[in-house]
């Protein structure tokens, strides 16, 4: 199978899983990878293979779907799964040229995680389109040269095995990551993203307390409240910020296409059920504003808002829990797509036509980069993209029951944004002493302020004065709400785009708008000491990186 | 008390026998199971924090839970800047709180 083709997936959620099984029908050879050391994703978190359980389906919907799946993978001659495997840069057009640019970025930003220990200098991050040249991709004549940069090994090991990847077609599924706005006392221990009481629940079986209030938006909450539920935990309340009439306009208009998202109505009749059972209350319209406690939580006042989520004057109401689990949507993972030079759309997701195709011909992408569609959106992506990226036929019939159910999760993606998106009077519940950014410790009164006094508007430069964004975490936690900050910190000299646009997001950019925060070209930090290695898988002599002895101090991006 | 590990008798999904594994932190014993992160043997435990800020000296643990946030980061076997939460404990680790000191002020 030397001359078939060589798709090569980043993510082995359900959009990864199934691009990588349609790959294979489709002719191609495939290598699947993820960072984690076990297939699923988010959605089919599971007990490891060290700790298995005779009855894992009993917390997942779909499982044996999964099992299939993974099975056919693991078994197929022309698949390769690597696990622990870390993508951690793309480049496009001229690998060799980039391949130095890069390593000298790794350098940068390093790796950071060598110093000394008290050295919080070594926490520098790479700066705002350091790379960016990179991502402008060179694939005007249509053929694809992207390089994918992976480290394989244990989580932020010292000595991972470098590997580079240069296939004929790539999909990036790498899903997103939950997104939690800032409340006085979210930085407490006892204070989780809805998504780790998920994950511990699922992944550890490991509860996050012992009364538990979940908190934020969307229909994510129901399977987080049932998760805690079947690991012992008492669910007091879920309380979710979209007001009654907005759920209604949201979730009842044209109830059909609901219908058409078959495997979700099911799924969700099931949540309700368990909600009965357990005698859950379920609150429309309020929201957790403030946690309190010492060195952990011990309860958090809710408070109900209005239908743009800005708290109501005399409702505020204190609850005793040991956790609150919160979450008010998705941040899609958009680094690798950005670092391949994808278009971003306005709304910040991978663009991509409905064959999964992005800009840049060759890459695709699937699943939650490219909407917030649920598992079951994710499997049809990843399927059609598969089966494209492979050289199958788009009109292929067996494709075509995906390519409808794709549509129909598109339109069901559409609705959830419409019932449960952000709004913009959240803002209300901050004070000045609110965490924005729980990295660098930087309040949401200094960021304010410094929008005010110095009049700074572009992201970069107040991330730079404030120190905001600028921590290990690269901004995934609090990039969003910091531009957020910014843009509505009253200041005369603000407009809409002049608060959004980094320097260098100018008109001939490739990556449009709003994605300063969402641009980082070292995915994961590296080691110095992994990066000779890189420099010698890369053809270049290491001292053509020229390594620093010391780190450079935090100084550095001042 | 706050997070725990939920009894393997009564857990739906009936977890079959796994290994006992032992680490420290900052030289308490604490046991767990082969398989557990580091993040998943403490808070088991019902330790919730093993990091202390350099700013304001506040204590952290898990907050995402899936690898993004960086919070929970720890030394381990020597090694800082460990995602717990990522990091499979294996037996014997030795776990140290991590505390990160503010460099001079530059500026
Ligand atoms: C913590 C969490 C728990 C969730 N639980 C549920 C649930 O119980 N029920 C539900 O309906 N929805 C859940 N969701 C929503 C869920 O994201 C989707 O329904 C579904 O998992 C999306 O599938 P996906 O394939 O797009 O992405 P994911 O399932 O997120 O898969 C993406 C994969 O890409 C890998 N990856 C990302 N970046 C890299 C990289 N640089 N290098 C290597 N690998 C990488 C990740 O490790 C991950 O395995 C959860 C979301 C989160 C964040
Ligand atoms: S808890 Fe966020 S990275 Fe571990």
């Amino acid at each position: 199978m030397t001359d078939a083709r060589h798709v090569l997936v980043v993510g082995g959620g359900p959009a990864g899983l199934a691009a990588a099984e349609s790959a294979l029908a489709a002719g191609a050879r495939v290598t699947l990878l993820d960072s984690s050391d076990e297939l699923g994703g988010q959605y089919w978190r599971h007990l490891p293979s060290a700790r298995p359980a005779a009855h894992e389906e009993r917390l997942h919907h779909g499982w044996q779907g999964f099992v299939r799946r993974r099975g056919v993978l693991a078994q197929h001659p022309d698949c390769t799964i690597v696990t622990e495997a870390q993508v951690w840069a793309i480049e496009t057009g001229d690998a060799a040229r980039d391949s130095a640019a890069t390593l000298h970025a790794a350098r940068d930003s390093a790796a950071t995680l060598d110093a000394s220990p008290g050295d919080a200098a070594t926490r520098v991050v790479p700066r705002d389109g350091a790379a960016a040249e990179n991502a402008a991709a060179e694939n005007a004549a249509g053929a694809v040269s992207v390089t994918v940069h992976v480290l394989v090994g244990p989580p932020d090991g010292t000595d991972r095995e470098p590997q580079t990847y240069r296939p004929d077609a790539l999909v990036l599924a790498t899903g997103a990551h939950d997104r939690t706005l800032p409340f006085p006392g979210w930085q407490l221990p006892g204070v989780y993203s809805a998504g780790a009481a998920q994950a511990l629940a699922k992944g550890e079986r490991v509860s996050i307390g012992d009364r538990v209030v979940i908190a934020g938006a969307g229909p994510f909450l129901l399977p987080v409240a049932k998760s805690l539920t079947q690991t012992g935990a008492r669910v007091v309340g879920v309380f979710e910020a979209s007001t009654p009439a907005r759920l209604l306009r949201g979730w009842s208009s044209k109830p059909l296409e609901l219908l058409g998202a078959r495997g979700k109505a099911p799924e969700l009749v099931d949540y309700a059920l368990g909600h009965l059972r357990h005698r859950i209350p379920y609150r429309t319209g309020w929201a957790v504003v403030e946690a309190h406690g010492t060195d952990r939580v011990d309860s958090v006042t809710v408070q109900k808002v209005d239908a743009s989520w800005a708290p109501i004057p005399g409702t505020r109401r204190r609850i005793a829990a040991d956790a609150v689990a919160v979450s008010h949507g998705f941040t899609p993972r958009l680094e690798l797509a950005i670092a391949a030079g994808c278009d971003i759309t306005s709304d910040r997701f991978v663009r991509v036509d409905d064959l999964g195709r992005t800009s840049v011909p060759g890459v695709f992408a699937a699943g939650e980069i490219t909407s917030i569609g649920g598992a079951d959106a994710a499997l049809a992506e990843g399927s059609v993209a598969g089966h494209v990226a492979a050289g199958g036929d788009p009109a292929d019939v067996s494709l075509r029951a995906d390519r409808r159910r794709r549509r129909t999760f598109t339109a069901f993606a559409a609705r959830l944004e419409r019932a449960h998106g952000i709004r913009s009077g959240w803002t209300g519940w901050l004070r000045d002493d609110t965490i924005a950014c729980r990295c660098e410790e930087v309040s949401c009164g200094t960021i304010r302020s410094t929008v005010r006094r110095t009049a700074q508007t572009g992201v970069r430069s107040v991330k730079l004065t404030t120190r905001a964004g600028l921590g290990i975490c690269q901004a995934r936690i609090c990039g969003r709400t910091v531009e957020e900050l910014i843009r509505t910190a009253e200041h005369d000299a603000i407009t809409p785009d002049a608060s959004l646009s980094a320097p260098g997001d100018s008109g001939k950019d490739p990556i449009r708008p709003p994605v300063s925060t969402d641009r980082r070209p070292i995915v994961s930090p590296i080691r110095l000491g992994e990066l000779a290695g890189l420099a010698a898988s890369a053809q270049l002599p290491p001292d053509h990186l020229d390594l620093p002895d010391a780190r450079p101090a935090r100084s550095a991006e001042d | 008390m706050a997070a725990r590990m939920i009894r393997a008798s009564n857990d739906p999904v009936q977890p079959l026998t796994a290994d006992r594994i032992g680490l420290t932190l900052d030289g308490t014993p604490h046991e767990g199971l082969r398989g557990q992160t580091i993040a998943g043997v403490l808070l088991a435990e019902g330790v919730l924090s093993w990091r202390r800020t350099s700013v304001g000296d506040s204590p952290r643990g898990v907050f995402c839970g899936i690898g993004v946030c960086f919070d929970c980061i720890v030394e381990v076997n020597g090694v800082r800047d460990i995602r717990a939460c990522q990091r499979r404990a294996q037996d014997g680790d030795v776990v140290r709180t991590q505390h990160d000191e503010l460099p001079e002020v530059t500026s």
